[in-house]
């Protein structure tokens, strides 16, 4: 299902979020005008990179936040939640250019402390079960709980379309998912931790292919 | 029993009542990896514990342990299977395992069903200071898998 543009249910969010692409922000300017059209002058090999570490901002940035500081300060539009449609959209649309590059996050110099600190949340339980991602995601992929097989909780194809709830979800929300699973407090995607968390999950993706838009229970 | 504090209050006397008394959380103690009392001393019934083990929001055992209930599909196998578990363990040794599985195995999967709240973090607020089984559903599983012989 998710090899066949036809019936990947996540290729409505990329032609929408291709939409999005090409229509003019506040200012008159539209991603194209930069990007070119269709984001044709995009690097592809540098969206597999992200999340980036920004000297700026002086700690990592997601494709996300990236696309939405474009999206308000270069083309003068309101800010948007995170994972939100609009902004979801459009990081579906230019991460699905990148699909076919292998995933290549930094995770040494600057970023290291970052990725410190993802891996630390990716072991530390949490909520009332008290578990933690790399129980079910290193300790135990291949077994099955109930009947669902545990996954390594590979991150390349997200964006994802999720069966589950019939929709495109960013990965912070997915975090958030899983969080309540073993009701732990969910967190506002976009956050920090989350941010960490993003690095160290698609760090462990290296290597992988970029699936965007993915197919996933 | 709610109204009680506050009649009392009314009349000038100060009186410690436990908000919930039902709900105060039993103290345990391990002894050579078992936990030889029943928690605040109450028993358990067989029945109700083979129905807590198949509920999916009560102990839902069955997510991870492969246990002689045919007529739920698809028992998980991340855990060991629990056939025959009655002969293996004792009473003490069983209720060690749900109350806090961590003591044995650092690295489980399984949750502590009777681990003290307090050492929980980032927990939903709904569930906050509650254990995911009660004490007398903790009593009830051990009874239910002491049958498992």
């Amino acid at each position: 299902m998710q090899d066949d543009d036809f019936m990947n249910p996540g290729m409505s969010a990329v032609e929408a979020g291709a939409e999005v692409f090409s229509e003019p922000g506040q200012n008159g300017k539209s991603c194209s005008s930069c990007h070119g059209d269709g984001g044709g002058k995009l690097n592809t090999g540098n969206i597999a990179k992200y999340p980036i570490y920004s000297d700026k901002l002086g700690k990592p940035v997601t494709l996300q936040q990236q696309v939405h500081a474009c999206w308000t300060d270069n083309l003068g539009n309101e800010p948007l939640k995170y994972d939100s449609s609009g902004v979801l959209e459009l990081e579906v649309f230019v991460r699905n250019l990148a699909r076919g590059q292998k995933v290549n996050v930094q995770t040494d110099g600057a970023m290291q402390p970052f990725w410190e600190k993802g891996k630390e949340i990716y072991h530390t339980r949490a909520g009332q079960l008290d578990m933690s991602c790399n129980l079910c995601h290193i300790n135990y992929p291949g077994l099955k709980i109930r009947a669902n097989t545990l996954s390594q909780g590979q991150s390349n194809g997200y964006p994802a379309y999720r069966l589950k709830n019939g929709k495109i979800n960013g990965l912070h929300s997915r975090f958030n998912g899983c969080y309540k699973q073993f009701r732990a407090e969910k967190l506002p995607p976009g956050n920090d931790d989350y941010v960490a968390l993003e690095v160290f999950v698609h760090s462990r993706g290296n290597g992988l292919d970029i699936e965007t838009p993915g197919v996933r229970f | 029993m709610k109204k009680l504090p506050c009649i009392l209050t009314a009349l000038g006397i100060l009186v410690a009542i436990p908000a919930d008394a039902g709900d105060k959380y039993c103290v345990w103690k391990a002894d050579n990896l078992s936990i030889n009392e029943s928690l605040c001393g109450l028993t358990g019934s067989a029945e109700r514990g083979r129905k807590l083990a198949y509920e999916r929001k009560k102990g839902n055992c069955l997510a991870c342990h492969k246990m002689p209930i045919p007529e739920e599909q698809f028992h998980g196998n991340i855990g060991p299977p629990l056939d025959g578990v009655g002969s293996r363990y004792s009473a003490g040794q069983l209720r060690l395992r749900l109350v806090d599985m961590k003591i044995l195995n650092p690295m489980t999967l399984m949750p502590g069903f009777y681990k003290n709240p307090d050492d929980l973090i980032r927990v939903m607020k709904q569930f906050q200071g509650k254990t995911p089984l009660t004490a007398q559903e903790i009593e009830d599983v051990v009874v239910y898998l002491g049958t498992l012989k």
